[in-house]
């Protein structure tokens, strides 16, 4: 995790060029609030403009704000060699840094249905999917089962595991991101079952957010990734 | 262990101050959790099979009594949808088991297992929130309490804001769903055996928790007063992503005092009883110990008898 930077000037001003996400300020590595590839409205009526807009501009905004606070006051810890600072931010770290973490994924695991989204997964990762759930109907089932039984707040995952090389389902928990199931675990699709990311359309019923989700995903995405990994 | 806190007859007494409705409210359901009394255990012996249903309580104000600070479009979908959602599947997981004729307190403690849930937890627990929770509002509500309320309150936090503040921000880092509680937290040395040699009602403390999820502080054998829903679904509606907002329209506008106030009095009063009750039972057992040192007095002392004999 990028907690402080020790590049060059230059390596940064590549960074910066090179990724709109990252800025630098006083030296430490601070996030923003990544662009959307599609417009708020352009999922819907799957997922409406209105969650997207809160969604992204609202909650993305503020565990970026918030980790961007943890970060500096983790910096000015460390070089005090305040320990117990250092170990008392970890959690504000976790659950901002993986908000962070984990709806930038997500943003991409969607896509407008005239865009793409929804179209099922060809090639190696329809494969694998296939040799591993059976059918990506199956595979579907099994990730809205998971998602509907996660108590509270969390995330249902499609993950790939890259020393097994096996796909396999995760849950976790708030904003807990994948990794926190294991450093060899790759997210290829994740879906948010936060109630903010569903609620002022589908109030109480996580079920049907979960089916209608599947026609807004980027398969795209998540086989570009796998095909990178398995590589 | 903690089950026989509430086991038996003398769960209603004991239990009465989580389920307090503020004086000045009309209750309108029963206070008694479950439908089933002395006529199910009736049916029971005539091996019939009888189903004890949780009840779907509603809030003790019509659904559009807290606007606009709750909205009744808001209430209804968390009462009627969220809360009736617990109620039912609880009914459906216990039917028939162990847990089927238990008040809903013992089935929370039951279920709870140590923190290594058992099925039912989720549902028992959220349905005793709720129930709590709609309690813990009042049309109205807000202001200052008063009373012993208000002094517990400035002796174990220094003043009201400060308790205030430590709740606003327990509200606001539960990371992820869960709720926020104001407790009267009974004294207890949680060390296995040992015991407080010089307890005293100073010892009681009011503090500030949060929960996971279902989680709530019944199951560290605290006493409850006061509860705050943070799952989105409680104020998402009307605040949107603004928790901060929402906890402080709470906090201003909505909580009923008096209802804590209450709820702090059976607490204090159950405290009380439970201590009387422990140093009774130490007392007898101090006794016991002593009347097993004599017999072996006489013993030993029989013994160096028959020696010298």
């Amino acid at each position: 995790m990028a907690i402080r930077t020790l590049a060059s000037k230059q390596t940064l001003i590549r960074c910066a060029a090179a990724s709109p996400v990252l800025r630098q300020a006083r030296g430490l590595q601070t996030f923003s609030l990544p662009d959307l590839p599609y417009d708020y409205g352009e999922l819907e009526p799957a997922i409406s403009g209105e969650i997207m807009k809160i969604h992204h501009q609202k909650h993305h905004q503020t565990y970026i704000t918030n980790y961007n606070k943890a970060l500096e006051q983790l910096e000015e810890a460390m070089a005090k060699g305040d320990s117990s600072k250092v170990v008392g931010l970890q959690s504000a770290i976790k659950f901002n840094g993986g908000g962070h973490v984990n709806h930038s994924i997500f943003w991409k695991n969607l896509a407008p249905a005239h865009k793409g989204g929804g179209e099922p997964p060809h090639a190696a990762l329809g494969w694998a999917i296939d040799t591993n759930f059976g059918s990506l109907e199956t595979l579907v089932k099994i990730i809205n089962a998971e998602g509907a039984a996660l108590q509270g707040s969390g995330w249902v995952w499609l993950a790939l595991d890259k020393e097994l090389k096996k796909l396999r389902i995760e849950t976790t928990a708030n904003q807990d991101p994948l990794v926190t199931k294991g450093l060899q675990l790759v997210p290829l699709l994740g879906i948010d079952v936060w109630e903010h990311a569903y609620y002022l359309q589908y109030k109480n019923v996580r079920p049907d957010y979960l089916s209608n989700i599947w026609k807004v995903i980027n398969w795209k995405y998540a086989s570009e990734v796998y095909e990178k990994e398995v590589a | 262990m903690q089950v026989a806190v509430y086991s038996s007859s003398s769960y209603c007494s004991a239990l009465t101050p989580h389920l307090f409705m503020a004086s000045n409210s009309k209750p309108k359901t029963k206070l008694i959790t479950r439908g089933c009394g002395p006529s199910s255990s009736y049916k029971k012996k005539k091996k019939k099979k009888v189903l004890c249903q949780i009840e779907l309580k509603p809030p003790p104000y019509p659904t559009n009594a807290l606007e606009p600070y709750i909205s009744r479009e808001s209430l209804e979908y968390h009462w009627s949808r969220h809360h009736r959602g617990h109620v039912h599947s609880l009914n459906k997981q216990i039917a028939g088991t162990d847990l089927d004729d238990m008040p809903l307190e013992d089935i929370i403690l039951t279920s709870y297992n140590k923190g290594h849930f058992l099925p039912s937890f989720n549902h028992a627990a959220q349905v005793w929130n709720h129930d709590f929770f709609w309690q813990s509002m009042k049309p109205g509500g807000g202001g200052r309490p008063s009373g012993q309320l208000l002094q517990l309150i400035e002796r174990d936090f220094g003043s009201l804001e400060r308790m205030l503040m430590e709740l606003k921000a327990a509200a606001s880092t539960q990371f992820g769903s869960g709720w926020a509680w104001l407790v009267y937290k009974a004294n207890k040395l949680d060390v296995g055996n040992a015991v407080n040699p010089l307890p005293s009602e100073k010892d009681n403390k009011l503090v500030v928790a949060k929960t996971p999820n279902a989680v709530n502080p019944l199951v560290w054998d605290y006493s409850p007063l006061l509860a705050i829903d943070v799952w989105e679904h409680a104020y998402y509606l009307d605040y949107e992503h603004r928790r901060v907002d929402y906890v402080s329209t709470f906090l201003e506008k909505l909580v009923s005092w008096e209802a804590v106030s209450s709820r702090l009095e059976m607490a204090m009063q159950r405290a009380a009883k439970r201590a009387r009750e422990e140093e009774k039972k130490r007392m007898e057992e101090d006794d016991m110990i002593i009347g097993d040192k004599k017999a072996m007095e006489v013993y030993l002392n029989s013994d160096e008898d028959s020696e010298t004999e």
